[in-house]
């Protein structure tokens, strides 16, 4: 086999933005966060994706802010790299070399130039065993650095990073596991460690969770199993040292972090709530509940200004230090697990899956962006364990995206189950899903697959249930049902020898329909209901089954739990060839013939990708991750990309996406598209320097025309629009003001730019559409006049511009807006 | 082990009363607790908390606060009067009433010389303190409203008051208010009622901290008036009394304070920098121990000590000042008192129960049949109501063996009754012409045939009465050699009619011989008080409990430790054994087993057989399951001394009457608290 190098997994889109505390800069404008390989950053104001930190080869596992220089930032992975980052350029600085896998990272003030890392100790990965080191940076100029001076600092770290915390300016530092807190001085060199019991008579369970460190005095909160916080204090005696007890959580606590001045604790657990103590008073607290998914992470800017909270379904809040939630950055959402397939969304191209509980969600893998989610089961969701609640289990797009079939259901252990099917019809003028049909008793067992028919004109719905059947559903057949509706009905119902159905699939040209009976595939024609054939290659059960595509349309792939990979060939209805592997996943690009097949072999996955007319596969990649593989999704490209190389060809027009059981969800990436990326990267610009203040947006509206203009023949690029400012105003403003030579230099040139840049052609469209402007101002005042409800419409459009404005900044900016400021434009232009 | 008919007797509706007040002497190792009914009991803290002194109350005395000056126990109370206790005597010394209305506390200075009580009328009062009796000194500025509490300046020179809504600082020279702190009184609704300052401290530095009814600690300084800190500890809807009492006179580094939703509240004086001297106090631990509002909380030397409306106290240890670990410092409630309660007439199957204002007799019900529970032919009964005369509580009482004789005193007088019984008709007769020397009982026993009564009276004296018929006669004093002047708590006589034992506070057990009169001999004096003694039958050996559980026998009549007591100390107890945290109260001999003694306190019942080996640390000490899951042949070789029985719970007192039936009354600890009123209702979590 030949091992392609330069096509490898990444974690890219879709990873956990919650895996480590969230930092924000010490500016308060940017929240870090890890993503996969990626260390993102985010505007505060905007939640917007500005740019990220790309150079991990794996995971990584931890972010902090360089003490020495706040614009600067470290971050950890497995790979065992260190890497230092001006994350607002997004610009590697340094790299350090460590030598092993790093989880997670803590840096601090007083000691500079010392790293302290989560090392793991043990090989086998059944006794994990962590280690804390420190590490000496190498003073070097060099990009690329080993950092070899290391000194393990303890061995008795748990293995979750929160358990760890640096104490009143780096003096000590203060690390738990299980049942016992160890604060380790650096200036004695000694560490005090305390001990409580696993449980008391009340049945309280005392296992540390979490450890946050006063900034200016010594004490020490940690937070307990059980939901309870200790607060230690007088921790450099033996015997003397005392605790206080505060009990608000009742579940484990999952995070603990002091405000920067020290006159609050913050913590948070499964309940979602947001608790702050005050420090010295501990009964008095506050609370801001109902954040979404359980708090996992709490971390507070260095000006106590704003904190966030990361969140178990992959969010990241920002909170004002008034208690208000100012933003949400969203995830992918993975729970525990995804009982619906990786689905594309034909129209809006997003990866659809389940989301929050009872939703499905719309996530744009481009973009690495969630866009929005649908509630399926349109119930209230209880957060209580063990409570058996609908979950969708099942979905389905048809060809074109206008229609979305799901299931739901309820009962997965116990006898009654309850499910229902449901269409729903997607909404042009509201550019959403509207629910359709109900359908309370498609089946009277559960339905085990589901598919739409591929052709353009009539869609159809197949469902196959374990009640051995499985029916074809189709709009409006139904007579009773009103005219001008139409619902979803009945319109056959197949079976085969009373066995069970285990698949479904239509060709695509939708002319056969193959269901696959335990061992036998049967092959149905839609339009008279007629079984042509069956096909069968016992022993095993049918466990994936597709139809070829393309030029392939003549063969039909199936596997089986006997490990077989089989394929038919349907104008001879015979076996063309087999083969033995064990396919866990089957995954036809929809764009190509190719087939992806994932196959778990001896605790590892392998990737194959292969067509069916070929026997030899196109790609074949061993080892793409430990865990078994369910689920997986061809993403269609936005631009195709033209490599030749054989390898990395089925590449071009669609993107793999895979999901291992750990709720990873991977993809393959090509060197080629690395490279486009990293440069692209390097041009990006924030614009979020500016702040959007009523002035902004007066020249910004303004500057935004332009740049319509500007770019009218280009297709809108999904990228952060760059500003179109003149070159000198990105000049003045992002070269530092104590560099900038004297204003009176500055003045001549600055006028002199604007000279260039308004002469020609620009100058007239720019009028016309200031006048058209006008006029539209003008009969907006008058819909104002009549129609109050229009007028709310109109203010809504203007809050997605401007979400932070108040209502009185925003009847000021009108007012504003509505004057003439043509005056201006003549100003400029008779400047010169 | 042996089988028993049990009548398992629960009809003894004993009620603890609460507890108002605590006061520790740090010195002697004392502390003192008031009850509701206006008894004070003395308990000592490195005896494993053995109440060594009871001091019964009175009616309508309600006792308010307590102090030490010394070694002299002061109280006051809502009669308006301050007494002092004879701690030796065990009873009331004198009482001086303070002309000042109902006093509602009262508080020694350091220095021993003066006691200042707070009264109704807004008067401060000082007394200072004498030889052999309090003198009323002079009155501070007068408020006005009430003084609810008190606490010294340890230089003795300033004393701050807590009053209505605020706190007053007096100078003690001058008799002059120095600064008046007003305290905040609670939001919402209990904005219109007033903040009562239950308690204050005046801490060395000039830190005075209050406890109020809003359920706040609050930090004052006394140089400039002001609040430095407050700390919530209640929820502000509670408002009933809080009190907080701090006892770490020597460093003041902790405090603790007790609430009405029964929490104690542990504050300390911590530095929030490690090693620097800026300190803080510090809200740190919470204990709740209690069901009902605590009234007195004290910190001793190694334990935080709680009581309240239960009427439980609550030795909470603080394990940092704890050096060894052991089951002397561990969690202990005191329910129970260290007397017995409960006097059997072993011979007629009759019980005398002791409430702290009359007796009630019962005779004991009847049963037939065989197996675990048997069928009662007849119910118990009761004979017969007795109440007090006069004002005084039941000290001691005794019923005689035969039945024939009623017993009691209190601290003024003792009675003597002839019980007639026949049939159904149960007449008394008070026998009216009593010797001199009967005015007063610390301890009263009768002889095993009934024939005489043995009075502990003052200076360990027993007196010696026979009774007949006709009446009873003085017979003759039996006095200790050694001169102690200790009141007695423990008489025992032996079953032959020959020996008498007694055993007093300063730990002294006197062996007397009743044929000649005299003293026979002493046992050694052990360092722990003894709790309970029995004369074995056949024997004439002295068998002792010690509060700290160690047991001895000691032969009368050869004078020293028997060889098996000798081999109980070589070889020490079990560590279970010595973990027990309640005293035994009572020991039985088994005629038809002479080798058995039976024991008992207050969770379980006890065989010790001593023809059997004494069980090591090694062995299994709770082995009867295990015994009886071995074959009859390996049972001897795992079979040890000590076989406890624990079906019983909550037991007042096991006696072994003379048809070999055992009579064991429990008191239940759930009948007590269902009888207490309701305490403060509280939110919890899930309900």
């Amino acid at each position: 086999m030949v091992e392609t190098s330069d096509i490898r997994v990444v974690r890219c889109g879709g990873s956990k933005v919650n895996l480590t505390p969230p930092i924000i800069s010490s500016d308060s404008r940017f929240v870090l966060c890890t993503s996969g390989d990626l260390v993102k950053v985010y505007s505060t104001r905007t939640e917007e994706w500005l740019h990220s930190l790309q150079g991990h080869t794996n995971q990584v596992t931890g972010i902090t802010l360089n003490p020495a220089n706040h614009l600067q930032v470290y971050s950890c992975s497995v790979d065992g790299t260190v890497k230092l980052w001006d994350f607002i350029d997004g610009i590697l600085i340094k790299t350090f070399v460590i030598g092993c896998p790093l989880f997670a990272i803590y840096v601090s003030e007083k000691h500079t130039g010392v790293l302290f890392l989560h090392v793991s100790m043990a090989t086998d990965s059944k006794n994990e065993c962590f280690q804390l080191v420190s590490v000496h940076l190498p003073k070097s100029a060099e990009q690329e650095v080993e950092a070899k001076e290391m000194s393990a600092v303890s061995s008795h770290i748990s293995k979750n990073p929160s358990c760890t915390a640096f104490g009143r300016g780096g003096e000590y530092i203060a690390f738990a596991r299980h049942l016992q807190l160890n604060v380790y001085f650096f200036r004695k060199q000694k560490t005090y460690s305390f001990s409580l019991k696993a449980t008391d008579k009340k049945g309280a369970k005392n296992a540390f969770t979490c450890i946050a460190c006063h900034p200016t005095d010594d004490c020490i909160a940690t937070g307990h199993e059980d939901g309870k916080i200790r607060l230690w204090r007088n921790f450099i005696h033996k015997k003397e040292y005392t605790y206080s007890t505060q009990h608000w959580h009742h579940n484990a606590v999952n995070t603990l972090c002091f405000t920067p001045e020290g006159t609050h604790l913050l913590s948070g657990g499964i309940e979602s709530v947001l608790v702050q103590w005050q420090y010295g008073a501990d009964n008095r607290k506050e609370f801001l509940p109902r954040l979404g998914g359980s708090i996992l992470h709490i971390s507070a800017s260095s000006d106590g200004q704003l904190f966030c909270t990361s969140h178990s379904d992959n969010k990241i809040t920002v909170i004002e230090s008034s208690f208000k939630v100012c933003g949400v950055i969203q995830g992918l959402v993975k729970g525990d697990a995804v009982l619906t397939d990786l689905m594309i969304d034909p129209r809006s191209k997003a990866l659809v899956l389940n989301g929050k509980p009872g939703h499905l969600q719309f996530y744009s893998l481009l973009r690495d962006k969630h866009l929005y989610n649908l509630d399926i089961v349109q119930q209230e969701y209880i957060y209580e364990a063990g409570l058996d609640q609908f979950e969708v289990v099942k979905a389905a797009f048809d060809i074109k995206g206008s229609w979305l079939a799901t299931v739901e259901e309820r009962g997965k252990k116990s006898s009654d189950l309850e499910f229902f099917l449901k269409l729903w019809a997607f909404d042009e003028r509201t550019q959403s899903f509207v629910l359709n049909t109900t359908i309370t008793a498609a089946h009277t067992d559960r339905i085990i697959s589901m598919c739409f028919s591929s052709s353009e004109e009539t869609t159809m719905l197949v469902t196959a249930a374990e009640d051995s059947q499985f029916k074809a559903w189709c709009q409006g057949a139904d007579a009773d049902t009103q005219q001008d509706q139409n619902f979803w009905s009945c319109d056959f119902v197949g079976s085969y020898h009373k066995l069970n159905p285990t698949n479904c699939s239509f060709s695509a040209d939708s002319s056969l329909l193959a269901v696959s009976f335990q061992e036998v595939i049967t092959i149905w024609s839609p339009d008279t209901w007629e079984m042509l054939t069956t096909l069968c290659q016992p022993p095993g059960v049918i466990r994936d089954l597709c139809f070829g595509r393309l030029s392939c349309s003549k063969y039909l792939l199936g596997t089986t739990t006997k490990n077989l990979l089989c394929c038919w060939n349907l104008l001879t209805c015979e076996l063309e060839w087999s083969t033995s592997v064990d396919v866990s996943k089957l995954q036809p690009d929809p764009f190509s013939e190719n087939v992806a097949a994932f196959s778990y072999q001896s605790k590892h996955t392998d990737l194959f990708v292969f067509k069916p007319s070929e026997p030899r596969p196109l790609f074949t990649n061993k080892n793409v991750c430990s865990e078994k593989v369910h689920r997986a999704v061809f993403v269609p490209r936005e631009e195709p990309l033209n490599s030749c190389d054989e390898s990395t060809q089925w590449l071009n027009r669609s993107q793999l996406y895979f999901l291992t059981q750990n709720m990873d969800l991977l993809t393959f990436s090509t060197a080629t598209e690395e490279d486009r990326m990293l440069s692209s990267s390097k041009q990006l610009v924030i614009d979020d320097s500016v702040a959007v203040t009523p002035f902004y947006l007066l020249l910004g509206k303004h500057r935004q025309q332009q740049q319509k203009l500007n770019t009218q023949s280009h297709p809108v690029s999904d990228k952060p629009q760059q500003t179109q400012g003149s070159v000198t105003i990105k000049e003045l403003l992002h070269t530092p003001a104590h560099v900038l030579p004297a204003a009176s230099v500055l003045c001549s040139m600055f006028v002199n730019s604007f000279l260039i840049s308004n002469t020609g052609v620009q100058q007239d469209p720019l009028r016309e559409e200031m006048d058209s402007e006008k006029e539209e101002e003008d009969s907006e005042e008058e819909m104002e006049a009549c129609d109050s409800q229009q007028e709310l419409r109109a203010q809504g459009s203007v809050d997605e511009v401007t979400p932070k404005l108040s209502k009185a900044q925003e009847r000021e900016l009108k007012r504003v807006r509505k004057t003439d400021f043509s005056w201006m434009a003549g100003l400029i232009d008779s400047k010169p | 082990m042996g089988e028993f008919k049990v009548h398992r007797v629960r009809f003894f509706d004993y009620m603890p009363s609460g507890i108002r007040a605590l006061a520790f002497n740090r010195d002697i190792e004392r502390i003192a607790v008031a009850r509701m009914d206006g008894s004070v009991e003395v308990f000592h803290c490195s005896d494993r908390f053995f109440q060594e002194k009871i001091i019964p109350g009175r009616e309508q005395c309600g006792i308010e606060g307590l102090s030490w000056v010394g070694e002299r126990l002061f109280s006051a109370g809502l009669n308006g009067g301050i007494t002092e206790y004879d701690l030796t005597n065990q009873k009331v010394k004198y009482t001086v009433d303070a002309y000042g209305g109902p006093i509602w506390t009262i508080a020694g200075n350091q220095q021993g010389t003066h006691l200042a009580v707070g009264c109704e009328d807004g008067t401060v009062k000082l007394f200072e303190v004498n030889e052999d009796k309090i003198q009323f000194e002079r009155n501070l500025d007068r408020q006005k409203s009430r003084i609810i509490s008190l606490s010294w300046h340890p230089s003795g020179s300033k004393i701050a008051a807590g009053m209505m809504d605020m706190i007053q600082i007096f100078n003690v020279e001058t008799g002059h208010s120095v600064h008046r702190l007003l305290a905040d009184r609670g939001v919402g609704t209990s904005r219109s009622k007033e903040c009562v300052v239950w308690s204050v401290v005046y801490l060395s530095d000039g830190t005075i901290i209050s406890g109020d009814s809003v359920g706040m600690v609050k930090l004052w300084d006394d140089q400039t008036g002001t609040l430095i800190k407050s700390h919530n500890v209640t929820k502000c809807d509670v408002i009933t009394s809080y009190l907080i009492v701090p006892l770490e006179w020597q460093n003041e580094d902790s405090l603790v304070a007790g609430t009405s939703e029964g929490t104690v509240v542990q504050f300390q004086f911590i530095s929030m920098v490690l090693g620097k001297d800026d300190k803080e106090w510090v809200r740190t631990r919470t204990f709740k121990n209690h069901t009902h509002d605590i009234r007195a909380v004290a910190e001793i030397t190694t334990a935080v000590v709680s009581g309240g409306m239960d009427a439980q106290l609550v030795v909470r240890p603080l394990l940092d000042k704890v050096e060894v670990r052991s089951a002397a410092s561990a969690l202990r409630k005191i329910h129970f008192p260290h007397r017995r309660l409960v006097s059997c007439a072993r011979k007629s199957g009759l019980m005398l129960f002791q409430y702290p204002g009359h007796l009630e007799l019962w005779r004991l019900g009847e049963s037939e049949g065989k197996g675990s529970s048997l069928f009662v032919k007849r119910n118990p009964e009761k004979l017969l109501h007795l109440k007090v005369k006069g004002e005084d509580h039941i000290r001691c009482s005794a019923v005689s063996p035969c039945g024939e004789w009623i017993v009691y005193s209190t601290a003024s007088s003792l009675r003597l009754y002839r019980l007639h019984c026949d049939n159904n008709n149960v007449s008394i007769t008070k026998i009216s012409k009593l010797p001199m020397v009967l005015s007063s009982a610390n301890q009263l026993c009768f002889s095993s045939d009934s024939s005489h009564l043995f009075s502990a009276s003052t200076q360990s004296s027993v007196h010696l009465v026979s009774l007949s018929q006709s009446g009873c006669k003085f017979v003759g004093t039996l006095k200790p050699k050694s001169g102690s002047h200790q009141a007695i708590h423990l008489l025992a006589a032996s079953e032959d009619g020959k020996w008498l034992a007694s055993a007093n506070s300063d730990h002294e057990v006197h062996i007397y011989n009743l044929q000649t009169r005299k003293a026979h001999c002493t046992v050694p004096v052990y360092s722990s008080a003894v709790t309970a003694m029995g004369i074995h039958p056949t024997t004439n050996c002295l068998f002792m409990m010690y509060a700290d559980q160690q047991m001895c026998e000691y032969s009368i009549e050869q004078k020293q430790y028997t060889d098996w007591s000798r081999m109980v100390q070589r070889k020490g107890l079990h560590r279970f054994w010595m973990e027990r945290d309640t005293p035994c109260l009572n020991v039985m001999f088994n005629p038809q087993h002479p080798s058995h003694v039976i024991l008992h306190d207050t969770y379980m019942l006890c065989i010790i057989d001593q023809s059997l080996p004494l069980p090591d640390d090694k062995t299994q000490f709770y082995n009867q399951l295990t015994l009886k899951s071995l074959p009859e042949e390996q049972r001897k070789s795992h079979s040890h001394a000590f076989k406890v029985c624990k079906t019983f719970k909550d037991i007042l007192c096991v006696e072994l009457m003379s048809d070999q039936s055992l009579v064991v009354v429990e008191r239940p600890l759930e009948d007590v608290a269902s009888q207490l009123p309701a305490p403060i209702k509280q939110k919890k979590f899930a309900t």
